[in-house]
């Protein structure tokens, strides 16, 4: 009896099913056909991991290919040149962290301050500008800023008489971090602080008004409302940044390098590359790719439980 | 009630820390201008002039010679016809199919939702990484193809999500009483809703339409032997890169055939003149969108 009973309960609702799935075609027809897209160009790549456990051969069916276990990861972790690569990697997301993350909420809370709005409108548009241009402009226009020839740096330090001679910036591997660094606040500043500023905009101007009242300066109400009123905001995109800290890029790392700074300038990425398409290694590449995402991973979720420690927020 | 001195004090400080930020502030401007001004400058100046040096950000000897030159190089009008082409298509395209399926999932009496809305989502966790990546694309055949500029990238999680959390906020009675007149689904999406998207769909739009122009690694990597795939990212990033340190970045290894014509030969200003170009357009576009996306990520920023 109450088998049958659940049975015919089962059965009316997977009649209910059909029916909406019926008057509903149409919702379906629009999205189903990207659920298949988003499942050929984005998990099926996933399915590739295998190849890092394998003598990955191109072209021999899956069942053929020779398994190794975890020969690649051995080799990885033996490779001088993995370890140069994870330090430069490392250096550059943690320099990228600190200024990068830090440099925007500062020009987010100076624009801000600023009462002219015609001002603060132009520095806005001026300053999202080189978000929306390529990296390899941006790098072409590092070297050009850099340049011995007329390049505005040197010029100016030679003219202010801290240099004798033109001084060859892109040649030494010892300020390529910081190259990449600074050309990345030039960058993204502007564009990073957007966020800050609609979390500004959001907050309460009557507490202002009462700071004022009661004779805060200009600094007391920045550092008493503005910057407590928007530390939700910081947080969110503190724990993000550290989820993906590892996983910098290596577009500007690409660009900005040449051979004499290859040794600061090798990002994971750039060595995955290197080795898996430029030298046909694909299974040790792929090795180095899951290396790649499984630190990010961890670093996301520890990132993530640290703050829900202390500020019982999470974004996950 | 504060003193009177104490007032002043304030308003001292205050004054102070007006002149500072508006300084400072002036310094930033500077900086991000400068190097597109000095790039503008030596793209108009004649190019045996440019290499006295000196330059910075008015031309001292003006021509357009520089422009005409770049005209001569055919990898360069491929490039720039490829570019514009990537451009349109994947934004018209990537576009429409993002709204489509933001639709979908803005339709909470979907049944379909939780499921399509994961599998999307979830993308933007995890991915395959690069080598798989180019395995796939490889298998797929898109290789030496235009469509591997467009296909990959057509269905953006990220963008779907902004675009649905704008149409969240449109009233669903619009869409009943539509239905009631017999309109479908799609007609609903493609007449009601989309029309009243349009600050959203511009903002989306100018990501994509960035992105596409902006991309140059795609070609590098899968269509970088294949001269009219080409596009103008990708020829600028080759011409730069030779003139880097002497012979470039050989030791990173598989650049692929850089033996151009105009490498090492190429002067300074026409460099510049191929950079301008590739910026021009989107300092074209970028004030008539810029209003929307701000307006646009606020929202989405502040709803967050």
């Amino acid at each position: 009896m109450d088998v049958a009973e659940k049975r015919q309960e089962k059965l009316k609702k997977s009649s209910l099913f059909w029916k909406t799935f019926k008057s509903q075609k149409m919702l379906y027809a629009m999205s189903l056909p990207f659920v298949a897209w988003v499942f050929v160009f984005n998990y099926l790549p996933v399915w590739g991991w295998t190849m890092a456990f394998q003598n990955y051969i191109p072209g021999n069916p899956f069942w053929q290919q020779e398994w190794v276990g975890f020969h690649h990861f051995i080799q990885l972790f033996q490779d001088e040149r993995f370890f140069l690569a994870l330090r430069n990697t490392l250096a550059m997301s943690f320099l990228g962290l600190l200024f990068g993350f830090t440099i925007p909420i500062v020009f987010a809370i100076l624009l801000n301050e600023v009462r002219h709005s015609i001002f603060k409108r132009v520095t806005q548009t001026i300053t999202y500008l080189p978000h929306f241009v390529s990296w390899v402009v941006v790098a072409g226009i590092v070297t050009k800023m850099l340049s011995t020839d007329g390049g505005i740096i040197n010029d100016l330090l030679v003219g202010m008489g801290i240099l004798d001679q033109p001084y060859q910036f892109m040649a030494e591997g010892k300020w390529f971090w910081s190259i990449v660094t600074i050309s990345d606040i030039w960058k993204e500043m502007g564009w990073n602080a957007i966020i800050f500023l609609a979390a500004i905009a959001g907050l309460d101007p009557q507490l202002y008004e009462a700071a004022k009242v009661d004779g805060a300066s200009r600094f007391r109400q920045i550092w008493h409302i503005t910057l407590p009123g928007i530390r939700p905001t910081i947080l969110v995109v503190l724990i993000l940044n550290i989820g993906h800290l590892i996983q910098i890029g290596f577009e500007k790392q690409m660009l900005l390098s040449n051979s004499l700074v290859i040794e600061y300038a090798e990002v994971l990425e750039l060595y995955a590359l290197n080795y898996g398409i430029g030298l046909g290694q694909f299974s040790y590449g792929t090795a180095i790719g899951i290396f790649n995402s499984v630190v990010s991973i961890f670093l996301l979720l520890l990132a993530n439980g640290i703050f829900r420690r202390y500020s019982n927020q999470s974004v996950m | 009630m504060a003193n009177p001195s104490d007032l002043y004090q304030t308003t001292v400080r205050e004054k102070i820390f007006d002149i500072v930020n508006y300084l400072f502030l002036s310094i930033v401007i500077v900086i991000t201008l400068y190097p597109f001004l000095n790039v503008l400058a030596i793209s108009l100046n004649d190019s045996t002039d440019t290499v006295r040096g000196g330059i910075y950000i008015w031309p001292r000897e003006f021509t357009l010679n520089n422009y005409l030159e770049i005209l001569k190089y055919d990898n360069l009008v491929t490039g720039f016809v490829n570019s514009v082409l990537r451009t349109v298509i994947g934004t018209i395209l990537g576009v429409f199919i993002q709204a489509m399926v933001a639709f979908t999932l803005s339709r909470t009496d979907f049944q379909g939702r939780r499921f399509v809305s994961t599998a999307i989502v979830l993308t933007m966790y995890f991915s395959g990484g690069l080598i798989p990546g180019y395995m796939l694309i490889r298998d797929l055949g898109l290789i030496n193809s235009f469509w591997v500029y467009i296909l990959p990238g057509l269905v953006s999680a990220f963008n779907i999500i902004i675009i649905r959390s704008f149409m969240d906020g449109l009233p669903f009675s619009l869409q009943e009483s539509a239905k009631m007149d017999g309109a479908n689904d799609f007609v609903i999406f493609y007449r009601i809703i989309l029309p009243l998207c349009k600050p959203v769909l511009a903002t989306i739009a100018l990501f994509v339409a960035v992105g596409q122009w902006n991309s140059w690694f795609d070609t590098y990597l899968y269509n970088s032997m294949n001269e009219s795939l080409t596009t103008l990212q990708y020829e600028l990033m080759k011409i730069l890169d030779n003139t880097t340190m002497g012979g470039g970045q050989d030791a990173n290894l598989m650049r692929p055939n850089d033996e151009q014509q105009m490498n090492r030969v190429s002067p300074q200003s026409i460099k510049m003149a191929i950079t301008m170009v590739t910026v021009i357009p989107i300092i074209m576009v970028y004030p008539f969108v810029q209003r929307y996306f701000i307006k646009g990520m606020t929202l989405g920023a502040v709803k967050q």
